[in-house]
């Protein structure tokens, strides 16, 4: 099988002995060590080789024990994810801590909460927008309810801004356009609310999706806000959900999803119908993307002289592969 | 001597200001005038020659003599220009007073450019002024990677239809959906598990009632579930898979939310459990499965 006289370094191995099973490798030994390629490549495949029959062989012999114990074997491991190995984040949100409950009804989303205002949003664009970005914007607002696409022009942000407090908008979302394509999202809540820069990334327009159903209708969709877990979390999560009505209309049967997953927000749209209680069915209308949030401000648009509540600082916030901020 | 400087750089030997292009000649020259390599253009060719340059916002006039050939340092006489364009253009006149009219010209011609787009440059700065930020390309890679992963990780349909499923057990929906029995027996017994064992009783009695009411109502009310089916037909749910599948009750009050939530048909559709095994079965093969949801 090849052994014996193999040019370079191949005098550290065994005898070589063709049966694999008996390969004693002397303790100090590495596969990688072998100077010749063909000759390593051969001894790492044979090594994968018995690594994976030993782990099979315990696999079995861990089976046999936990059956021979029957109800006395300890429970089975569970395995290990990121999710489950998230470093615990000190301002994850207690649901029944009083001062975080204060803190949401005081803030400036207390009033959309209370029912005191209704949602009224403009949607615009970057400077130029091509026609991805155009459509894109267009089925944005046809998702979201009470939403107004206008078009930039070349206006300074800073001078919307107060034309939209006075016209009595609620919120703001321009999304910024690069080479054809949607790259990001900046969410404004507009009297003096927070404003949040996201990063959008694989954006699917309607016909990108593969599903056989119709437009979004007009019915105010329900909200799904999953796993924001910390403080700011929180916070990003009620910016998305004063977007929309805050009652939703039932008979629409459409829900839009803001689903965190490691610091990703995936947005859907779907429809739904309940089959059975305990079976319902979905089917994706409407446009979806991800965002990545990268800072949060206090106050409105600025980008010069605004108070930053959050800015994602990549080399001191990514060092870790298990540590997400929402 | 000048002549002779044409006579080499120009046309025949090689200049390192040219540059060659089809059909016009170019010179790199940085105190050239036209910036073309022409004979009355070329300042090293012309021993007495003038030049507008731009020095952070301000403008200068440079001026070569012939007297000062042999003194390289102090070849060339700079003169600034004052911020006024008229001014500015009497002090070239005054300093180029009996130069030859070509360079004369093509000064002020050029230091009318100069204006023209220092001017614009101020009024850009004004303006919102776009900031490139450069992509690295090794963080793109990875945060696509981690997006990637992260879509898998988040099992989007599971988790909306579970969400949809909670909302629903936990009665956000109110009378739209008649799933009547389960929950509601479902919620009652985990609440009335301690105590009380003479609701289960009741529940009992009544699902007897029920049951022997259904075996009532299938003979008698046929023509009226017929009527239901040719509207469920003409819906385009996939109702008619569910029927097939599953034992439970429910299109019935699915289709009829959708029909703007009429509740009337509670009462029989309740009892149509069995039947809607033996009758859809049947009539609903030949037709075309429609889509899933």
């Amino acid at each position: 099988a090849g052994d014996g006289s193999g040019p370079g370094g191949s005098a550290e191995e065994d005898g070589g002995p063709p049966a694999p099973e008996r390969v004693l490798f002397p303790p100090t030994f590495s596969v990688s060590e072998i100077k010749n390629k063909q000759r390593r490549h051969f001894m790492f495949l044979r090594w994968k080789q018995q690594q994976r029959k030993e782990k099979l062989a315990a696999k079995k012999k861990r089976r046999k024990e936990r059956e021979a114990l029957g109800d006395k074997a300890p429970p089975k491991a569970i395995p290990k994810t990121i999710e489950n190995q998230r470093v615990y984040d000190e301002t994850t949100v207690d649901p029944n801590d009083e001062e975080v409950a204060f803190d949401e009804a005081t803030d400036e989303f207390a009033p959309y909460f209370n029912r005191q205002t209704v949602p009224k949003i403009l949607i615009t664009t970057s400077d130029r927008p091509r026609g991805r970005t155009v459509r894109f914007c267009e089925q944005l607002s046809t998702v979201i309810p009470n939403s107004h696409v206008y078009y930039r022009r070349g206006l300074a942000l800073k001078r919307i801004i107060p034309q939209c407090i006075a016209r009595d908008f609620t919120d703001l979302i321009v999304i910024n356009e690069d080479r054809n394509v949607p790259n990001g999202l900046v969410l404004s809540h507009l009297p003096e609310g927070p404003t949040a820069h996201f990063r959008m990334s694989s954006v699917r327009l309607r016909k990108e999706i593969k599903r056989k159903g119709k437009e979004p209708t007009e019915h105010v969709p329900e909200v799904i806000l999953n796993n924001f877990t910390t403080r700011l979390g929180h916070s990003v999560g009620r910016m998305f959900a004063s977007l929309f009505p805050h009652d939703p209309q039932f008979i629409g049967r459409q829900v839009a999803t803001f689903h965190n997953q490691r610091d990703y927000i995936f947005f859907r749209f779907h429809r739904y119908i309940f089959k059975s209680e305990k079976k319902v069915g979905i089917q994706e209308l409407g446009p979806r993307f991800t965002l990545k949030l990268r800072s949060l401000q206090k106050g409105t648009f600025d980008s010069k002289f605004g108070e930053y509540e959050w800015i994602h600082k990549r080399r001191e916030m990514d060092t870790s592969r298990r540590k997400f901020h929402l | 001597s000048s002549q002779v400087v044409w006579d080499t750089l120009g046309n025949r030997q090689f200049c390192s200001y040219k540059i060659t292009t089809k059909p016009q000649n170019f010179c790199r020259n940085e105190y050239n005038l036209t910036g073309l390599c022409n004979r009355s253009s070329c300042p090293l060719a012309n021993s007495q020659y003038a030049t507008i340059r731009e020095e952070k916002g301000r403008c200068y006039l440079y001026m070569k003599t012939i007297e000062r050939a042999p003194f390289p340092r102090r070849l060339w006489e700079r003169v600034l220009l004052s911020k006024n364009y008229e001014k500015a253009l009497e002090e070239i006149d005054e300093n180029l007073i009996y130069w030859p009219r070509f360079i004369r010209h093509k000064c002020k011609q050029r230091f009318t450019k100069i204006t023209q787009y220092l001017i614009r440059i101020r009024k850009l700065t004004l303006k919102r002024q776009r900031k490139l930020v450069p992509l690295r390309r090794k963080i793109e890679r990875r945060e696509k990677r981690r997006e990637e992963k992260a879509l898998i990780a988040a099992q989007l349909d599971n988790a909306i239809e579970k969400e949809l499923l909670e909302r629903l057990k936990q009665d956000t929906y109110g009378d739209i959906y008649n799933f009547p029995i389960h929950a509601f027996d479902k919620a009652l017994q985990q609440q009335e598990a301690e105590s009380e064992s003479e609701s289960d009783a009741e529940k009992e009695e009544e699902e007897d009632e029920d049951t022997d009411k259904r075996e009532f109502v299938e003979a008698n009310s046929d023509e009226s579930d017929l009527s239901d089916f040719e509207d469920m037909d003409k819906l385009e749910t996939s109702s008619e898979e569910e029927q097939e599948e599953e034992e439970e009750e429910v299109e019935k009050p699915a289709s009829h939310s959708k029909s703007k939530g009429k509740t009337p048909l509670k009462g029989p559709a309740r009892r149509k459990r069995r039947y809607i095994e033996i009758e859809y079965e049947e009539e609903t093969e030949p037709t075309t499965k429609t889509k899933a949801a």
